[in-house]
């Protein structure tokens, strides 16, 4: 039985559908249950995908629909077939006993289950996002129990999950939570202003330091060589060149998208005239 | 939630949607951040270069909204596959998707594209079954090396009522076509997209963004653009070529049929010539014969394509345009960083 090392790397989409079977559970139930999916290697675990199970929870007992889990397995396999099950998940703040039942049911199904909680109830003022795998504890032999043993937690993106993340971010804001896509220029200037307030940022603690209000950090100041360094310094003539046949290509290519709209336009007025000529000659015999 | 209209079909089976489908046309639509997450997880475990990920959207009309709550992918395309696995998976998935509660109407359906490549036959057709069976249905379409690029490109596309009669009718030919006035800006309409989370999803964002790194690639401000452009610009090409192709196929068709016309013409003047000699010498006039037969017209071509191929044309060129515009914004920044330096 392999032990993972103490990291979890979770993807942003993971928590999305936590979240959302957690708001779209069934009347009377607490809390939600579920199947995590994802790759193993040999340093950590890679949760990228998950589906929530039906379940029944009560005081002394508690029923899981094993049936739906494994079906809904085959019907994600066929889509990924490199995800494999690799533990589940439940929304609330404790692990209760039934969580071990559980838990043991995985043990079935995937070598060291890792468990995750999310705590949708915010008990604790912030969303409490924790990953265990449980270990054998006790006196062999006479009483055996099970202890889970936290792991660390990490948010891992691929760049464009990044960027849509980004996006989502920016939905905080507005108080109706909606947010439309914009597009063209107006993308480019966001992204500037973005990178003003950092710059911002770091002048302002540029000042703080020359002013003596924070000591100089060394590693920062390395930092901010770098940065001052990135910007090339090339002559002025061979920059103005460089700039002018970018500059050209992008016109150019702008006047042909341009002159193709044009044509196909002009093809379009002249398809939606007569096609042949279909009057007869009207000759006197 | 505000009060919802259902309007319970499914595609597969086929059947007629019942009962509280709404006249007007979709105006907005609002996507789940989850949906977007998934999109974006989707095509970047599964697609690899120009093949394109498809998936099913999942949700409700509520009011001129079309709600986007959820979706699922759908596998590849394998050699081993038959047309009815896809059917049961979809069946399945659904009925499962019930059972947590998870909004199991369809929808509509995504899409990924390469370079902005989408209007195809294949397209059309998925999309006018939907459109037939689900008045409300979008098509969503997912352009990944553009949102590598730094900004999310999702873009939702129905068919105009025009275009979805000329499909019903099945009657692609030259006449057809100009009968119901169609040009090739009038195939699609683009429904505006809006992104909405529930307030949970906002902590779970907040939560990320608290324990996460800050992102250290800005990959809009990146300069470099002749990759993008040499693609963009080759794919336009072959269109084009397809278009030019096209055009000179329905010259000759036009040309040949003129010719026709004027034979026609003439025979029919000689006949009637002829028809005056005899008579004028007493003989009996030669039977009419059929022209249609003797003259066989030819074949008008088919003009869809043609319409599609323009569409296309024009969507690289807008894609085109809108990434020059932005190069030359971040081209004219970075001339403005560089003199002051000098």
């Amino acid at each position: 039985m392999s032990v993972y090392g103490p990291v979890v790397k979770i993807h942003p989409v993971v928590l999305a559908s936590i979240g959302d079977s957690y708001e779209r559970r069934n009347e009377g139930a607490s809390r939600v249950i579920g199947t995590l999916l994802g790759t193993i290697d040999k340093h950590s675990v890679e949760v990228t995908n998950c589906f929530s199970v039906p379940h029944n929870e009560s005081e002394d007992e508690v029923a899981v629909d094993m049936e739906f889990a494994k079906n809904m397995y085959e019907l994600h396999k066929r889509v990924s077939p490199s995800e494999v099950i690799i533990g589940w998940y439940a929304t609330g703040f404790d692990i209760t006993e039934h969580s071990v039942l559980i838990h043991e049911y995985y043990s079935r199904e995937a070598t060291n289950p890792i468990h995750l909680t999310v705590d949708t109830a915010l008990q604790s003022g912030k969303m409490n996002i924790r990953a265990y795998v449980s270990a054998q504890m006790g006196v062999p032999g006479k009483t055996v129990g099970v202890m889970f043993t936290p792991l660390s937690v990490r948010y891992v993106y691929y760049d464009t999950e990044r960027i849509g993340v980004d996006l989502l971010q920016r939905t905080r804001v507005t108080p109706s939570r909606t947010k439309g896509l914009t597009s063209d220029l107006s993308q480019v200037a966001s992204s500037a202003s973005r990178v003003q307030d950092m710059l911002a940022t770091v002048l302002s603690y540029i000042e703080d330091v020359l002013s003596g209000k924070v000591t100089a950090d060394n590693s920062v100041g390395r930092f901010l060589m770098d940065l001052v360094n990135k910007v090339p310094t090339i002559s002025a003539e061979d920059f103005e060149t460089m700039l002018n046949s970018n500059i050209n290509d992008l016109l150019m290519v702008t006047y042909l998208s341009n002159l193709t709209q044009a044509q196909i336009a002009l093809n379009e007025k002249l398809r939606l005239r007569p096609t042949h000529y279909t009057a007869i000659h009207i000759y006197h015999c | 939630m505000a009060s919802r209209k259902e309007s319970g079909s499914t595609l597969s089976a086929g059947m007629s949607s019942s009962g509280g489908t709404l006249d007007s046309p979709v105006k907005q639509i609002q996507i789940e951040g989850l949906v977007v997450l998934k999109i974006i997880k989707h095509y970047q475990e599964e697609g690899q270069g120009s093949e394109v990920v498809q998936g099913v959207l999942l949700g409700l009309v509520v009011e001129d909204r079309l709600e986007i709550t959820n979706c699922f992918p759908f596998p590849q395309h394998t050699e081993d596959d038959a047309d009815f696995d896809e059917v049961q998976y979809q069946m399945e998935m659904m009925r499962s998707l019930r059972h947590v509660n998870i909004d199991h109407l369809h929808v509509g359906w995504y899409q990924s594209t390469y370079y902005g490549s989408f209007v195809s036959r294949a397209l059309l057709d998925s999309q006018f079954s939907y459109q037939h069976a689900i008045e409300e249905s979008v098509v969503l379409i997912y352009d990944p090396i553009k949102t590598a690029q730094g900004s999310l490109s999702l873009k939702a596309y129905r068919l105009t009522p025009k275009l979805m009669e000329i499909c019903k009718e099945k009657d692609f030919t030259p006449e057809g076509l100009k009968k119901a006035n169609i040009g090739f800006e009038h195939m699609f309409e683009e429904v505006p997209i809006v992104i909405k989370n529930s307030h949970l999803i906002s902590v779970l964002m907040w939560e990320l963004e608290d324990k996460s790194t800050v992102a250290d690639k800005h990959e809009l401000l990146n300069l470099s653009s002749s990759n993008h452009l040499e693609k963009s610009l080759q794919l336009l090409m072959d269109r084009v070529d397809d278009m030019s192709q096209d055009i000179v196929k329905y010259n000759t068709y036009s040309r040949n049929l003129s010719k026709q016309q004027q034979q026609k013409h003439q025979y029919l003047q000689r006949r009637q010539q002829e028809n005056a000699q005899r008579q004028s010498r007493g003989e009996p006039p030669l039977p009419e014969e059929d022209i249609t037969k003797m003259f066989k017209p030819p074949q008008p071509p088919p003009r869809m394509d043609t319409l599609l191929i323009a569409g296309q044309i024009n969507n690289y060129c807008q894609n085109v345009k809108e990434f020059t515009s932005q190069t030359l914004g971040k081209l004219f920044m970075a001339e403005a960083l560089q003199g002051h330096n000098n």
